[in-house]
């Protein structure tokens, strides 16, 4: 009746529009969940699931959990840093090792590019990415679309524009896929050293001009600069990035409509966004946030429903 | 593939009206009471009760439910995953008689797992169950019925299928056998 096409949510890019929409229906049901007084279904009771994290995350790996828990599955959490893998274990050496310890799905966040995927053919185990460097990160686009599809009421024909650093971001990539599939026109809006060559390639237009593409938009994705990503510099100063692509009150209120502001975190306020913005009716930033663990437990609830 | 007419409309109509009026005699003016319809099939049922009970009895306030048992079912991963419905509960059920109504009682297993769901909603004081349809023979689980529309002896490979005037067109229940 309602099954994914994959085992695996290695990115948006394995989707096809039904997968979208049967996780985004799911996750109204769990959004529905996780407001009761009791938050906890006993659906994944004999599921354990692994988080595997090489690199550092807060909202990421918490929701993650906290949906694991919702569900009742036995979670374990792994770090990198504190782990074997600094003695020179491989990954997978590393989660084979998890997996004899009877994991059935790993949720997996690495720097390098299609880390999941490579895992994905090699180990026993259903696999979410939770972000592989500057690849994917398909939850965080799902909540996105979910969070868009609840305050404006659908995605198809919403006019979306993500600024920012989409050179290095794995957000502005899953994004962009999410929103093609479901019917959004979507735009990038950034310094030219931080939009990749053959962007237009996946069927975005750019925008140089932050003004034109908030004037444009209905949302905009305000995304974070990478500067741990950054072997070189891409821009002058900070300060000058933040005057050409900062958003700030004034901005907004010259606008000709109200638009809605998101944003994936952490947040560096001041810079791409001022905290006026941020606190503002304007953001859903916190509603993201709140959608991501519904969003998450709808991802686990439907792959693990495959495992056997 | 055979099937049979196991109840009629008039026979259905009958049938309501005798369930809404047990409820009546343990119920009285149902303050202390929530019906809820486990979804997704004994959501029509519930409607209709309640609004037979409103209308031609009077009852002014009704608490009506709508419970969803997807994540709660003994049996995830062993087959089809099924899609969720809506949960409806505008109230707590702590201290409330809760009567969970469903069209057709078969294997108890549904019914389990609302036993296990209600709890997410409070302690209700008791918890009674009402069905149209109860399907002897069939129990895997100690569970009976407190109202009882019509008791089917259907063996393993029958289905009972129960019509809903409002969704399917007619009233009806049928009898299908391979």
């Amino acid at each position: 009746m309602g099954e994914l096409s994959v085992n695996h949510l290695l990115g948006i890019k394995y989707l096809n529009k039904k997968d979208i929409t049967l996780i985004l229906e799911t996750a109204d049901n769990f959004k529905e969940v996780i407001n009761r007084s009791i938050k906890k279904v006993p659906t994944l009771r004999d599921v354990t699931i692994a988080n595997v994290f090489f690199e550092n995350s807060t909202r990421t790996r918490l929701s993650f959990e906290l949906a694991e828990k919702r569900l009742s599955a036995d979670v374990i959490n792994f770090a990198a840093g504190s782990s074997s893998v600094k003695k020179g274990e491989t990954l997978i050496d590393t989660v084979n090792n998890i997996l004899s310890m009877k994991v059935d799905m790993v949720v997996l966040r690495h720097p390098n590019p299609g880390a999941g995927i490579f895992l994905s053919k090699h180990v026993k185990a259903s696999i979410i990415n939770a972000g592989d460097g500057a690849h994917e990160h398909p939850t965080q686009a799902l909540l996105d679309s979910y969070s868009i599809r609840e305050k404006l009421g659908e995605v198809a024909g919403k006019n979306v524009v993500i600024i920012g650093d989409i050179l290095h971001s794995r957000v502005a990539l899953s994004n962009i896929f999410a929103l093609k599939l479901q019917g959004a026109n979507v735009k990038v809006c950034g310094p030219r050293t931080l939009i990749p060559k053959h962007i237009a390639s996946l069927g975005v237009t750019v925008e140089t001009d932050l003004l034109k593409a908030l004037q444009w938009c209905d949302v905009a994705n305000m995304l974070r600069v990478q500067n741990e990503r950054m072997d070189i510099s891409y821009f002058p100063s900070t300060r000058e990035y933040t005057q050409q692509y900062g958003v700030n009150k004034t901005i907004l209120d010259n606008l000709d409509k109200e638009i809605v502001i998101m944003h994936p975190g952490p947040i560096n306020r001041g810079v791409e966004i001022t905290s006026e913005v941020a606190d503002s009716d304007r953001s859903i930033i916190l509603h993201q946030v709140e959608n991501g663990v519904a969003i998450r437990m709808a991802v686990l609830y439907l792959l693990a429903s495959k495992i056997n | 593939m055979g099937q049979k007419v196991l109840l009629t409309s008039k026979e259905i109509n009958i049938i309501l009206h005798r369930l809404a009026c047990q409820l009546l005699e343990n119920h009285l003016d149902f303050k202390e009471t929530a019906l809820i319809g486990i979804q997704p099939r004994g959501v029509f049922l519930a409607e209709r009760l309640a609004s037979i009970l409103k209308t031609e009895y009077g009852v002014k306030d009704i608490a009506l439910g709508f419970l969803d048992i997807t994540f709660f079912r003994d049996d995830f991963g062993r087959g089809e995953i099924l899609r969720a419905n809506t949960t409806k509960m505008d109230f707590l059920v702590e201290d409330k008689k809760v009567v969970f109504i469903d069209d057709v009682l078969y294997t108890g297993r549904s019914i389990r797992a609302a036993l296990t769901a209600i709890q997410s909603f409070g302690r209700p004081r008791s918890i009674e169950l009402l069905t149209l349809i109860d399907r002897r023979f069939s129990r895997h689980l100690p569970i009976q019925p407190n109202y009882r529309g019509r008791q089917v002896d259907a063996i393993g490979d029958e289905k009972v299928k129960v019509m809903w005037e409002g969704n399917d067109g007619e009233d009806r229940v049928y009898l299908i056998s391979k």
